[in-house]
């Protein structure tokens, strides 16, 4: 493809999506710079002194608003080739809004982004903090790892990287090998040095050491404490056993997948997804094998989707059964976590007997899967789906019913569902509030349309009921379980597309055409058409999306992961002002989040 | 005896010194033993094993944990107040071990089961027992130790004023405080059935006593690490370790001997080593209740735990003592 050539062809205005003729009516259509892309998600380029007026229509004008930031990142365009048509920029943020409504009433077009173009080496912006909440940390990631400012935020800091990093490392400048480094040395002066670094000042935050008559006290939890669920710090203000407030404090788990999938073939990267959500396992696959799919065209056969499908719903309640076990525990009961890890056994009994692994499979491929379902599969996943429910209703009825667990629990870090939506809250936590919004029903993806099953409701939103939904949704997992093996579809376990990977042998020696391709396929990987592609799933822990730009090599240009953790953890300071400690370790137990799915 | 020149006072004392001995080994020995008992029995329930390698049945492995934790270095940490550093774990372990002074284990045999202020000796030393609690967490000069201590103050200090008042029931209807004398006064019934209310409330504070689940806040895990004893290490830590498990004991046998009968059972006067097998049995069933409500409930909120206190087990406990006292009144006037 020639580098000039436009990514799409120009679209006609009638077929343009409805947000663009609300924003083209309400600003004219000069404004904007209208970007087809192959997700379908309307795209718009915004001039960076109009983003706010913009943002705040989407927000509080339009018709059905979009009342959730659900990203918010930028793309260094340095060195992007396929770009025709588009705005000069040197980086790009984007700005990615979600109406939920919109999103129900027009099956799963309730979204749009917005990008704005911006050029030199320290480009700056103005802030949307004060239009969203959880603006907050996803402008200190896009300053820590772009060096983009964001003028007027409250407090710019590095958020995942350490205060005393130099550089931005997913600008394009900056080395993704450690050989590109000099060796690291850490000596005492250094020590030291990150040591005062990670020292907490309560002044920097807003906070006051003390009052006229009282001082507070600060207390480090974390990084390493029992009920923190990884690497995850947070200060509390304290005021006796009351939080007065609290400054979490993330990235101990940082690991760079993102710019690690710039520097991976389209292929060789599944296997960090699985990583994001390290209890997720292939659920991790799913967007990012379907956002892949979607750049290249490929349309995989059923027997796949449904494989899919039945695989990721195993992983949905191995999660949920750790959830619920370390929930109980955070209550203080110590037993039934150890039942609920035997269930996880024999869970893990059939993951491994299907893919060959446990935890972290990567067992799904670009356009297909790695392997077909093994000889026997069935009696292995009936015996599972006929274990489990018994043992759920026990789990209801020891623990969920005991009496301390619901004084515990019920009435407990509660919010609202205007308050989810705004701090950009999914999954069960959002559905405990009684928001209706399961993507697997909203946009259904890999045949989940297919699937008879409930979304579980709650209507409080307090940290009992996000429990109740969890337990709940392991049930319906079940349900789509047993339709995956009484309806398991006949057929090849890989799409029949160049681009497949690893490619079909089958005809691989009949013409030179497949061979080239297969040649191809297996030592560079696959090259991945240019353009842009979104994909989001209902993932274990809330909306899990992948977007990926491709330029069109063998790896990916930008790989954005917006896991649901980020923002759930961003909104603990708001719940638990005003709580005690055990209630901020109830929170943190029914949030239900992995470090690694909020560093990345 | 008398012919290698002992008076009967001192064979009388130096029989009283043995059995004394004997006693505190058998204390000291059962409460590290009941480390196994529990993480065998938590394993039971939990459905795993628990340790099952060292000895017969896992029961070498008290003994690979002791040497363990002899021989690990007993570290001071240098921002500590070291003086009351020390002095809290031996506080932990002697109110608990010097409270079972009070218990007959068999008919004559104890150390002071006659002691004439019995009972009131118990609260005086469960009352001391809340210092080791909070030196520990005060001299250890860390923020997670200091909120346990606080914790632990403000629960022991709620608990103990309705402890004292649940037992007074068994001594109005004994009419003495000395715990031979409440055994002597159950051979017509255990004080379990008219003081029902009594011994539940006695329960809770026991348990509330040796901070033990669901009473386990001043060491609650998920919310402050270890606690009060957080900068503890080497056997210092393990003082607090084992006090646990003597107060657990020392709490089970005083259940047994006030509201089971002790020793009592049939034959238990004729054969004083049977009654010391009905004692043993009773004291251990509350030890097994003790495990199994620590393998099956969570744990209250502070607040709630204080709560529970105040607002329940102290007007439950009042109205225990009221209506026992109505009852023996009535008697003696009738």
């Amino acid at each position: 493809m020639a580098e000039d050539a436009p990514l799409a062809p120009p679209v006609a205005p009638a077929a343009l999506p409805e947000v663009v003729r609300e924003l083209y009516a309400r600003f004219g259509q000069t404004t904007f710079t209208y970007q087809p892309t192959k997700d379908g998600v309307p795209t718009l380029w915004v001039p960076k002194e109009r983003l706010l007026e913009v943002l705040r229509f989407l927000k509080h004008e339009v018709p059905r608003p979009y009342r959730m930031l659900l990203d918010l990142h930028a793309v260094d365009e340095r060195l992007r080739r396929h770009r025709a048509g588009l705005p000069p920029a040197d980086f790009t943020v984007f700005y990615h809004l979600l109406s939920i409504e919109r999103d129900i009433a027009t099956r799963g077009h309730g979204d749009v982004r917005l990008k704005v173009a911006l050029s030199g080496d320290k480009p700056t912006l103005p802030t949307i903090t004060r239009l969203w909440a959880n603006a907050n940390w996803y402008e200190r990631e896009t300053w820590d790892l772009f060096g983009i400012v964001f003028e007027g935020h409250p407090n710019l800091q590095r958020i995942l990287l350490p205060r005393t990093w130099q550089g931005h490392p997913l600008r394009k400048d900056y080395p993704a090998r450690a050989t590109e480094f000099d060796p690291f040395l850490l000596d005492q002066a250094r020590q030291d040095a990150e040591q005062e670094a990670l020292r907490f000042n309560p002044e920097e935050w807003g906070m006051k050491r003390a009052d006229p008559d009282h001082d507070y006290m600060f207390l480090n939890l974390g990084p390493n404490h029992p009920s923190a669920h990884g690497a995850f710090r947070i200060v509390l203000q304290l005021d006796g056993e009351v939080i007065v407030d609290c400054v979490p404090d993330i990235g101990y788990h940082h690991r760079g997948a993102e710019k690690m999938a710039e520097r991976q073939s389209w292929h060789t990267f599944i296997p960090y997804t699985d990583r994001i959500d390290y209890l997720g396992g292939v659920m991790n696959n799913l967007p990012y094998v379907l956002a892949v799919e979607q750049l290249a065209g490929i349309e995989v056969p059923d027997r796949v989707k449904t494989i899919r499908v039945m695989m990721a719903e195993f992983f949905r309640i191995t999660s949920h059964l750790l959830f619920l076990g370390t929930y109980v525990q955070d209550v203080g009961a110590m037993t039934p976590i150890f039942f609920m890890f035997t269930d996880r056994q024999k869970a893990y009994d059939v993951i491994e007997a299907v893919t060959g692994f446990r935890m972290h499979p990567a067992w799904y491929r670009i356009g297909g899967l790695a392997a077909d379902l093994p000889k026997g599969w069935d009696r292995k996943v009936r015996e599972f789906v006929d274990w489990l429910p018994k043992r759920l209703d026990e789990y209801e009825k020891a623990a969920l019913k005991n009496g301390i667990l619901r004084a515990r629990t019920i009435d407990v870090a509660r919010y609202t569902a205007d308050e989810a939506i705004e701090w950009g809250v999914t999954g069960a936590g959002l559905r405990a509030t009684g928001v209706n919004y399961d993507l697997r029903k909203a946009r259904p993806y890999s045949g989940y349309e297919n699937f008879e099953f409930e979304v579980p409701l709650a209507a409080n939103g307090d940290a009992y009921d996000r429990a109740v939904v969890r337990l709940e949704e392991m049930r319906q997992s079940l349900h789509i379980i047993r339709q995956c093996l009484e309806h398991m579809p006949e057929g090849p376990f890989k799409a029949d597309h160049p681009l497949t990977c690893p490619p079909p042998r089958e005809r691989m020696l009949a013409d030179i055409e497949t061979l080239i391709n297969h040649f191809l396929g297996v030592s560079w990987g696959p090259v991945i058409p240019p353009g842009e592609g979104y994909f989001a799933i209902e993932a274990t822990k809330g909306l899990n999306s992948y977007y990926l730009t491709s330029d069109g090599g063998t790896m990916s240009y930008r790989t954005r992961i917006r896991t649901p953790s980020f923002p759930h953890l961003q909104m603990i300071p708001h719940i638990i002002r005003g709580s005690m400690i055990p209630d901020l370790i109830m929170l943190l137990a029914s949030i239900d989040f992995v470090m690694a799915d909020v560093d990345r | 005896m008398s012919a290698i020149g002992f008076t009967p006072e001192v064979t009388a004392a130096l029989i009283a010194a043995v059995k004394a001995v004997v006693i505190l080994l058998g204390l000291v020995v059962t409460a590290a033993m009941l480390i196994w008992v529990e993480r065998r029995l938590l394993g039971l329930w939990q459905d795993r094993y628990g340790p099952n390698r060292v000895g017969w049945f896992g029961l070498l492995q008290v003994v690979a944990d002791m040497i363990k934790i002899f021989f690990k270095e007993d570290w001071t940490p240098p921002f500590v107040d070291k003086a009351a550093f020390w002095i809290a774990p031996m506080v932990a372990m002697s109110t608990f071990l010097l409270a079972f002074v009070l218990v007959p284990v068999a008919p004559g045999w104890g150390v002071a089961p006659d002691l004439n202020i019995g009972i009131l000796l118990f609260l005086a030393l469960a009352a001391l027992a809340v210092y080791a609690v909070m030196l520990g967490g005060w001299s250890s000069n860390s923020k997670y130790a200091l909120l346990g201590a606080l914790r632990s103050a403000a629960q022991m200090v709620s608990y103990e004023v309705f402890m004292g008042l649940a037992v007074m029931g068994v001594v109005m209807k004994a009419g003495s405080f000395a715990l031979s004398d409440i055994v002597a006064a159950q051979r017509h019934g255990w004080f379990i059935l008219p003081q029902f209310l009594g011994f539940c409330t006695f329960f809770v504070a026991g348990i509330a006593a040796t901070h033990r689940a669901p009473f386990d806040l001043p060491e609650a895990e998920q919310e402050l690490a270890a606690g009060y004893h957080t900068e503890y290490s080497g056997m210092k830590f393990g003082m607090f370790f084992v006090a646990e498990y003597v107060g657990v004991v020392l709490v089970s046998a005083l259940l047994a001997t006030l509201f089971l009968g002790g020793w009592l059972g049939p034959g238990a006067d004729r054969w004083p080593l049977l009654g010391f097998v009905y004692f043993s049995i009773k004291t251990f069933f509350f030890i097994m209740l003790f495990i199994l409500l620590r393998a099956a409930l969570p744990r209250p909120r502070y607040d709630q735990v204080m709560d529970g206190g105040w607002k329940f087990c102290l007007p439950v406990t009042l109205i225990n003592l009221l209506g026992t006292a109505a009852f023996v009144l009535a008697r003696q006037g009738g």
